[in-house]
């Protein structure tokens, strides 16, 4: 029973982003809704990518001093471990698990609204492909902004360890500085831009799809809000574990 | 013209049309009636191809949409304008942005002609000073004359309109009715009208389709409906103690008393 309705429901997934990717009615309504949905969707979350990646920054750092005590482990491995935690998990996987539950949960909402207040049967009656319109510019802004996202995300989060550094003794601020330029690795900066680009597909999709298909009322639509924070999440993680072992091999 | 023949629709065992047929003519004001199940509501979404049944044709001017694909359903769905019990105007948009949204995907107006279009319409539903505002910031009455404008700012060929007055005071209901007939009347739409408000079915009702358990109960005019004889359709009608004195001022009248 389980698998037959899980399989259902990725067909109709399947058959849903089918609709999405066609060409779009109008090319100058595309762009004008993408320009708005980067601004919604992704401008937006500056703030918030700021804010929890100079903690997470700081947090590492800290952690790193903490646990690498051994007199044989040279003082800059704080700053390294910093940068490859930040690097290869937290910029990537942690910040798209968290945006799942700020841009999911908006996106799932926000469509899901649409579909019981009758309006994307307004816009089929119009003939406008509605799964195009409304989904096809969120998907385009989250797979494009999500690169300045992750970005954004490495600078602060090495933002936040090098402040930790000025205002406490973790390590000398020279050591930190030494540390984030040892042994760089620039594959790795490309890894965490690839997968954010899969994570950021799956967060539109999943919580677009979701948000698509209610069928109630507001109490749905909260439902569809959390589904979408929890798939997408189980998503990203398996997404994870298969790109890692592609990308890392 | 629109001609709907023989639709079945069940859903899951549940069967809610059987075998209806009916009639919709052009520049007149078409009206379903029914209980509330009895399937007028997916005799409509049937009719716009928002629900698929599973037998019958759905003739506009001869064009079975059952049969249409999806290029030709497309083309067909711009002659169609339609009114949703909850209005559906787009949140995000205001006013004038909601009534040009039909304008800006499918004419190929420049955005002058297309500003000056959209104000026109608002301006037939009788709407002022209420270009720049949002859909939340207006009165249910009001988001229906939005609704209505956005409808006709193609100019359609079809007008749906799903319970126009539901949540309405009874004076703005008669307003809606009457903006709804003049506009057919003025451009010789073919409008439906799902309705249970029995003001608008003695009102406007040139040609009503009561339907009774999925299937067609009766049809004709207000004129006819106080001697339809069909019982079910009496009890709908004529179901509220105001609309039994209506209907007996009616047959005493219609049996030369003055009264």
């Amino acid at each position: 029973m389980f698998l037959r309705t899980a399989l259902h429901t990725f067909g109709a997934y399947c058959l849903f982003i089918w609709r999405v990717f066609s060409t779009p009615d109008k090319w100058k309504v595309f762009f004008k809704r993408y320009i708005a949905e980067i601004n919604k969707l992704g401008i937006d979350s500056i703030p918030l990518v700021i804010i929890i990646s100079i903690f997470i920054g700081v947090v590492c750092t800290i952690q790193m001093k903490l646990n690498a005590t051994s007199p044989l482990m040279p003082r800059y491995t704080v700053g390294y471990a910093t940068r490859e935690i930040i690097l290869l998990e937290f910029t990537s996987s942690i910040l798209c698990l968290i945006l799942a539950g700020k841009v999911g949960s908006n996106i799932a909402s926000e469509i899901g609204t649409m579909r019981v207040t009758e309006q994307i049967d307004a816009l089929e009656i119009m003939g406008v492909n509605s799964a195009n319109f409304l989904v096809l510019p969120k998907i385009a802004a989250m797979m494009t902004f999500i690169c300045v996202l992750v970005i954004f995300s490495m600078a602060t989060s090495l933002g936040g360890g090098y402040l930790v550094c000025i205002v406490s003794d973790v390590v000398p601020l020279s050591t930190y500085i030494y540390g984030i330029q040892t042994s760089f690795n620039e594959w790795y900066v490309w890894y965490a831009l690839i997968k954010s680009l899969f994570f950021a597909f799956v967060i539109s999709s999943v919580a677009s799809f979701f948000g698509y298909y209610v069928k109630g009322g507001a109490l749905e639509v909260g439902k569809a809000s959390t589904n979408a924070v929890v798939t997408s999440s189980i998503f990203i993680l398996l997404l994870d574990v298969v790109l890692t072992q592609i990308m890392l091999q | 013209m629109i001609e709907v023949k023989d639709i079945n629709k069940s859903f899951e065992d549940k069967q809610v049309l059987s075998g209806i047929s009916a009639t919709f003519y052009d520049g007149k004001t078409n009206l379903i009636i029914g209980l509330s199940g009895s399937g007028k509501t997916v005799l409509m979404k049937s009719m716009v191809g928002l629900v698929t049944p599973e037998s019958g044709e759905i003739l506009y001017d001869g064009r079975d949409l059952l049969r249409m694909d999806l290029k030709q359903k497309k083309e067909l769905r711009k002659e169609i304008g339609m009114l949703f019990q909850g209005s559906a105007l787009f949140d995000s948009e205001t006013v004038l942005g909601n009534v040009m949204f039909p304008l800006t995907m499918f004419s190929t107006m420049t955005a002058a002609e297309m500003k000056e279009r959209a104000e026109f319409c608002i301006e037939r539903v009788n709407l002022k000073d209420a270009n720049h505002k949002y859909p939340s910031e207006l009165s249910g009455g009001m988001q229906k004359r939005v609704a209505i404008a956005r409808a006709i700012a193609l100019n359609p060929k079809y007008l749906f309109c799903d319970e126009p007055n539901s949540g309405l005071d009874p004076k703005t209901s008669i307003l809606i009715d009457e903006l709804l007939s003049d506009i057919t009347h003025e451009y010789g739409i073919t409008t439906i009208i799902n309705t249970h408000d029995m003001n608008s079915v003695l009102g406007i009702g040139e040609n009503i389709l009561f339907v009774n358990k999925g299937r067609c109960g009766w049809v004709g005019t207000k004129d006819e409906i106080y001697s339809s004889g069909n019982e079910a359709l009496d009890n709908f009608v004529f179901a509220t103690r105001l609309f039994m004195e209506v209907k007996k001022v009616h047959d005493m009248k219609s049996a030369g008393f003055k009264v």
